[in-house]
């Protein structure tokens, strides 16, 4: 299952590291990953594989939120589906 | 594949614009629960839903943190009841009783059904169940009641339009410490439909399968959001503009119904693609209008604006979805619309605009508070307009109005929640007692004639 993980917020030290090793811990793949900064706002696209984790969506999304409340940012994990449906015919 | 730039346009539209999936109803049959008494009947009902809904609420639930989209309300609609408590009308409340504990047992806020299907007719079963109504919606705190008084097909029931107006001040005097909420949870229809997900009026026609799910899209928010993109589009643009955004948000309704009737294993009904405001800023329809360039929803050019703001939503949403249906048009509830409300409280908008409003959008005169001493029937008389513009324009119409006790024009009533508050509208003060006595029935409009 593919997913998309967004990470916002003031930009510091460490978020690709926390988000990039919660990811890593939990069997999840990186396939695609963009990132920029803009002023001091820190923004995060990744498409991620779920299918080596053996954790389900909502409760990976659910400790990504958490660990984004530790560092202060905004972190969601989102099922693909929703983005394909709204944006292609 | 969708781009960074979709991935925050989605984002942005849920957090900060209330994109959201309003509501998955599950439409469930009763007909199989009629019993030989009224006591074993409820058993049966309350069996039934809880059975059939038991994983409506969680399934709901995991959808939403899969997909990260807001899915605020979970629903039953159930088949109108009158139809199974048929042989013990009197007792319909024992039904009505049991799907209020099958609601609070499923973790839902409303349920949908306790209704009459009048629109030719009123059967001697049918007139007792209609009695039961004030009291059922005044001891009752979930169950949502709806009536449907005329169709494009029969006519007006000008008889159960009659009785309407009664029924409505005896719930408003029942809930009258509550300022007459009970009013809140009843709605009368012309050309009510089978598969509306939404509430009051929700109901599992007898023509729908045993179980169905329909899903409630929403969005005024997102569309608003997207017209002051474009403040000086014409109109052709901004229409093309909505119709854009409409399709988006069905799109979301779509993935979220298919995925749900998968997981509950009962039938995709449809995608009901209304706009439904709520009181929180940023969720309006009256803001869309007003984004179009009108100083106030309610002045000259409302409805003109809201025409097409109706037209732009269907025919983005039919596109994004395999099936349509409900509703499918801009809501306009006063009180559950800061927009709205702000307008009423300045005097912008009467309930006259109101009417005329409903005539080119879903659904009707509704959550619109008047003034406690509105008579009966006065009462009777706006369903009759309203019945008649839905009867003569083939479409959709409905009155939920609150005569709320003891309030007069300049007086608020708040109901809370998704409710929300009213500023006490004023209504004609003329006596239509006469022309609603006759009783009778208005004939179907002739280009009903169609076969």
């Amino acid at each position: 299952m593919k997913a998309v993980v967004t990470v916002s917020g003031a930009d510091r030290t460490g978020i690709i590291a926390v988000v990039s090793t919660y990811l890593y811990e939990n069997g999840i793949n990186i396939e695609d990953i963009s990132q920029t900064v803009m002023g001091d706002h820190f923004a995060m696209i990744m498409r991620v594989d779920l299918s080596g984790s053996g954790k389900d969506i909502a409760t990976l999304a659910a400790a990504l939120e958490h660990k984004g409340g530790e560092i202060g940012m905004s972190i969601r994990l989102q099922h693909e589906a929703i983005f394909d449906a709204m944006h292609r015919v | 594949m969708f781009s960074n730039y979709d991935v925050i346009e989605t984002i942005e539209m849920i957090e900060k614009e209330h994109l959201d999936i309003r509501t998955v109803t599950m439409g469930i049959s009763l007909l199989s629960c009629v019993r030989e008494n009224a006591k074993k009947t409820a058993d049966a009902v309350y069996d039934l839903v809880c059975r059939q809904a038991e994983g409506l609420v969680p399934t709901a639930e995991a959808l939403s943190r899969e997909y990260g989209i807001p899915i605020v309300n979970k629903r039953v609609s159930v088949t109108p009841v009158s139809l199974i408590t048929a042989a013990f009308p009197q007792e319909s409340a024992a039904v009505g009783w049991a799907l209020d504990r099958a609601a609070h047992t499923l973790g839902i806020d409303f349920l949908g059904g306790y209704s009459a299907l009048l629109h030719k007719g009123t059967a001697d079963y049918e007139a007792a169940f209609l009695d039961t109504i004030p009291e059922l919606l005044s001891t009752t705190e979930r169950v949502c009641s709806s009536v449907n008084v005329g169709s494009s097909r029969s006519g007006i029931n000008m008889n159960a339009v009659r009785r309407m107006g009664g029924i409505i001040k005896e719930t408003a005097a029942r809930t009258a410490s509550a300022d007459g909420i009970g009013c809140a949870k009843l709605v009368v229809f012309c050309n009510a439909v089978e598969d509306n997900p939404f509430m009051a009026g929700a109901f599992h026609g007898v023509g729908e399968g045993g179980s169905v799910i329909n899903v409630g899209v929403s969005g005024p928010g997102v569309v608003e959001h997207a017209l002051k993109s474009v403040p000086d589009a014409d109109l052709s643009a901004a229409a093309e503009l909505i119709k854009r955004t409409a399709f988006k948000i069905t799109r979301a309704g779509q993935l979220v119904a298919s995925e749900a009737a998968k997981r509950l294993h009962v039938p995709f009904g449809i995608v009901d693609l209304s706009l439904a405001p709520t009181p929180a800023n940023g969720d309006s329809v009256a803001r869309i209008l007003e984004e179009m360039g009108l100083s106030v929803v309610g002045c000259h050019g409302t409805t003109a604006a809201l025409a097409m703001l109706n037209d732009a939503v269907k025919k983005g949403g039919v596109m994004a979805s395999s099936r349509v249906g409900g509703l499918s048009g801009a809501f306009i509830p006063v009180s559950e619309d800061i927009g709205m409300i702000e307008a009423a409280r300045g005097g912008a908008i009467t309930i006259d605009k109101l009417e005329a409003m409903t005539c080119v959008c879903s659904v009707g005169l509704d959550m619109i508070a008047i003034p406690g001493d509105t008579s009966e029937a006065v009462l009777s008389a706006i369903i009759a307009d309203e019945a008649a513009i839905g009867m003569i324009n083939n479409k959709t119409t409905a009155v939920r109005v609150i005569p709320a006790p003891g309030k007069g024009v300049g007086d608020e009533v708040e109901f809370g929640g998704l409710l929300g508050r009213a500023p006490i509208m004023p209504v004609h003060t003329g006596d239509p007692s006469r022309f609603i006595g006759r009783g009778g029935l208005i004939p179907a409009p002739i280009h009903s004639f169609k076969n």
